[in-house]
């Protein structure tokens, strides 16, 4: 064995047993980030209120009762839940689902042509919150009757 | 095919990273179809969204069947993305299993009441 060593570095900063207190305040978001943060977020608040969901489809295609229930939970609301409280979980799921679409598709466009450079990256999730925040904003102004 | 038994066996590592990363791409194609079919049947409509038009895109019998394994799709996109949740995000083993064994509970019960409807249409 021959005694090179490797020139000295300096110290970098080691992160080990990661405070989410300490340490995640300091971390940096890029736009890919958010976007993936916000798939995660979105993904789960779809499993969250899975049970909404499967209600609003029973109700909406059961019967022509039912589908008069269904359309009077957003005018007057659901149990204790208030008419703009059901629109706003409803607005909600839109988001989570328009945006968890665009960003899986982004996904899937990602793994096809291999884009993996970071400004390809910063590009399409430029593009994925453009179209689902827009998106949201259009179809939750005919959720509250604003069209 | 690499050895996997005996002395060779690899005793860590799930292996089912690859076939779950697949069926989270093949399910989401699925639903994102689904969700196509039903918007452009609402879009294409004339006149106002009543409960026969609304409940008649539901009751054809290949709609019926693409909407069942839709329904199974996302049963199982959910499960891996709620397992990839828990993997990186709870570090202890128990708590882990119990929120995993929540989900499955809750997923397939949700999957059985959206069938069920399914079925009554």
């Amino acid at each position: 064995m021959s005694e090179i060593s490797p020139p000295p570095r300096a110290k970098r900063p080691e992160f080990r047993n990661i405070n989410p207190f300490n340490d995640m305040p300091g971390y940096r978001w890029p736009l890919a980030a958010i976007v993936s943060g916000m798939h995660r977020f979105s993904g789960l608040l779809m499993f969250l209120l899975m049970p909404f969901i499967i209600w609003m489809f029973d109700t909406s295609v059961s019967s022509e009762i039912s589908f008069a229930r269904f359309t009077s939970a957003f005018r007057n609301g659901l149990g204790f839940f208030p008419g703009p409280l059901v629109k706003l979980v409803a607005l909600g799921l839109i988001w989570a689902f328009l945006h968890h679409f665009i960003a899986g598709l982004r996904h899937i466009y990602m793994d096809i042509f291999h884009t993996v450079s970071k400004e390809a990256g910063r590009i399409s999730a430029q593009w994925t919150l453009a179209l689902s925040l827009g998106l949201t904003v259009v179809l939750g102004a005919k959720l509250f009757g604003l069209y | 095919m690499s050895v996997n038994y005996g002395s060779k066996r690899l005793v860590v590592g799930a292996h089912y990273g690859l076939r779950d990363w697949i069926a989270q791409r093949v399910t989401g194609l699925l639903m994102a179809l689904f969700t196509v079919i039903v918007l452009a049947q609402v879009v294409l409509n004339k006149g106002p969204m009543g409960y026969e038009k609304w409940a008649g895109i539901f009751a054809a019998q290949w709609m019926k069947a693409l909407t069942f394994s839709v329904i199974v799709a996302l049963l199982y996109h959910a499960w891996v993305g709620m397992r990839e949740i828990f993997m990186d995000y709870i570090p202890g083993a128990y708590v882990r299993l119990l929120l995993q064994t929540f989900s499955i509970v809750w997923l397939v019960a949700c999957a059985g009441w959206a069938i069920q409807v399914l079925w009554r249409l």
